[in-house]
């Protein structure tokens, strides 16, 4: 099987300034790989390079075997991008929001098959909110909306997420619904790559642990080998936001 | 029911039809995508489009449409790719689009009466060549604006998820632009430029007040436009108003019904539950 990612070398300069240096990235097939690191790191920029959002300035980058140039088969690729705008200017409700997540199944005109209904019903259900399909985002906290658009995410039903901080300002209880979720699906083969600033509940799902500094990758290996209170603290150190040490005391069974 | 007699009050009617129908349909859109008075603009840019058609003697209806589609496109552009100037550069378009078409409509020789016909809607005006091409040009939106509603919807809900999806995401922001540039010509004749904007987002934030649902606040916000186009031309030709600021005020007569309404049913509700509240007491 080709590997879902596969980033060789790439920069990227944002607005002139150097963000990227020489990055490597790889998730293979069935994979959970986190994205750590400080704000400002790079982490987010590689994740939003990866998927096209961002140009390159150099290097390389493979979805699924293919040069991002000349990849279309977007289907595959379950995308979650950071703080969202859930809330446009007019109402939607979650089933319109995740039915979108169809949108690379679809052709460009038609109606909705059988089947896109059957697929955005099972992800609303995955993410526990099937009781709230027809609930307008906007009546709906900062957690479960987090929730939907990771429901939009799994709609195409892709071989690989990628989720940029989906955690980010998101409480405890929906954190913990977003690991379940998370590990069922690692659990069935599909790759992850997820951007975090912390890793709470997630930490045992993940295989690999990415570090990024500076942007360049600092460290790259098994979570067990991240002397946790060295690098999240530091992290931390770096961010805008007071260290939280009660979330870095994650011992996980499987350590 | 006599007005129906007059042959002129006919095609004001059927214009008004696609008016009240298009402008919402892509009004929608704008809404959604945070870009309200984008409409606004591409009016004032139109205006400079008409005047050209009143100087050379081509039909203004066609000048405006192909000048007020180049706007569209060149605030588009600015929105993609302009960094923090885009802002100014975009007052700069909508400004420029108001003096050039005041400038060129008084080099035409032609009167401000003319101009006011233009900026706030006449329908004495509309000829039975205005009526084709507004007809062909509205039932074009109506038929994209619904028809592609889903990546519509997708772009202007989340502009980067919708581009991760495979979805041409730049070629749609055109697309939206162009076809809210048509809209203003097709609503030209019965709103005017000047008040068009106002028919694609005051139906919009009304549906609004009523609906849960995208799809429903499209279809509410299209039966809303066509009843203030409609019935603001009728009685704009009977109390004798300018049908644009008639149309435009029965829009936000609606608007402020539908958000009283909504406030005193909350309020009923509310003290409602507060009597089962004591009863259970």
């Amino acid at each position: 099987m080709t590997s879902p990612i596969a980033v060789r070398g790439i920069d990227v300069d944002l607005a002139g300034r150097p963000v990227l240096r020489q990055v490597d990235l790889d998730v293979a097939p069935g994979e959970f790989v986190a994205l750590l690191g400080a704000n400002g790191s790079g982490k987010s920029t590689l994740v939003r390079a990866t998927v096209g959002l961002v140009p390159t300035a150099a290097g390389s980058i493979q979805l699924f075997g293919t040069p991002l140039a000349r990849f279309r088969d977007w289907r595959r690729v379950g995308y979650m991008p950071q703080r969202s705008s859930a809330v446009a200017g007019v109402p939607a409700t979650v089933r319109e929001v995740v039915t979108s997540g169809r949108l690379a199944r679809r052709p460009v005109v038609g109606f909705r098959t059988r089947a896109d209904r059957v697929a955005v019903d099972e992800a609303i259900e995955r993410i526990g909110l099937a009781h709230r399909h027809d609930s307008p985002m906007t009546e709906l906290s900062g957690g479960q909306q987090q929730r939907v658009l990771i429901a939009r995410a799994l709609a195409s039903q892709p071989d690989l997420i990628v989720m940029d901080e989906p955690t980010a300002g998101v409480d405890h209880e929906n954190t913990e619904i977003l690991a379940a979720v998370l590990g069922g699906l690692a659990s069935e083969g599909t790759s992850v790559l997820l951007v975090a600033h912390e890793l709470g509940p997630m930490r045992p799902l993940i295989d690999r642990a990415v570090v990024m500094r500076a942007g360049r990758v600092e460290h790259d290996g098994p979570v067990a080998d991240l002397r946790t209170d060295d690098h999240e603290a530091h992290a931390h150190l770096h961010s805008s936001q007071p260290p939280q040490h009660d979330s870095l005391s994650g011992e996980g069974p499987w350590r | 029911m006599d007005l129906l007699n007059y042959e002129f009050m006919q095609r004001a009617l059927i214009a008004a039809v696609f008016t009240g129908l298009t402008a919402p349909a892509i009004g929608t859109f704008l809404v959604q995508r945070r870009l309200a008075l984008l409409g606004d603009g591409i009016g004032h840019v139109a205006l400079t489009g008409v005047a050209l058609g009143l100087l050379t003697g081509i039909a203004p209806l066609i000048t405006a449409v192909l000048i007020a589609s180049a706007g569209a496109i060149v605030i588009e552009l600015l929105r993609m790719y302009g960094r923090t100037s885009a802002d100014v550069a975009l007052a700069m378009l909508f400004y420029g689009g108001i003096a050039g078409g005041v400038l060129l409509i008084n080099l035409a020789d032609e009167s401000a009466s003319t101009l006011n016909r233009y900026l706030f809607g006449a329908i004495t005006t509309v000829s039975v060549a205005d009526l084709w091409l507004v007809a062909i040009l509205g039932a074009i939106v109506l038929l994209l604006t619904i028809g592609l509603s889903p990546q519509l919807f997708a772009v202007c809900q989340d502009e980067e998820h919708a581009r991760v999806s495979g979805v041409p995401v730049r070629l749609y922001g055109l697309l939206i632009a162009v076809l809210a540039a048509v809209t203003i010509t097709v609503a030209m004749r019965t709103v005017g430029l000047l008040l068009v904007s106002a028919l694609m987002v005051v139906p919009v934030a009304t549906a609004q007040q009523l609906t849960r649902s995208f799809r429903a606040t499209h279809l509410v916000a299209m039966v809303l436009g066509l009843l203030a186009a409609v019935l603001g031309v009728v009685a704009s030709y009977e109390v004798d108003t300018p049908p644009g600021p008639t149309i435009v005020m029965l829009a936000l007569l609606a608007f402020g019904v539908a958000v009283l309404g909504r406030v005193l049913l909350a309020a009923v509700r509310r003290t409602r539950r507060g009597i089962d509240f004591v009863q259970e007491d």
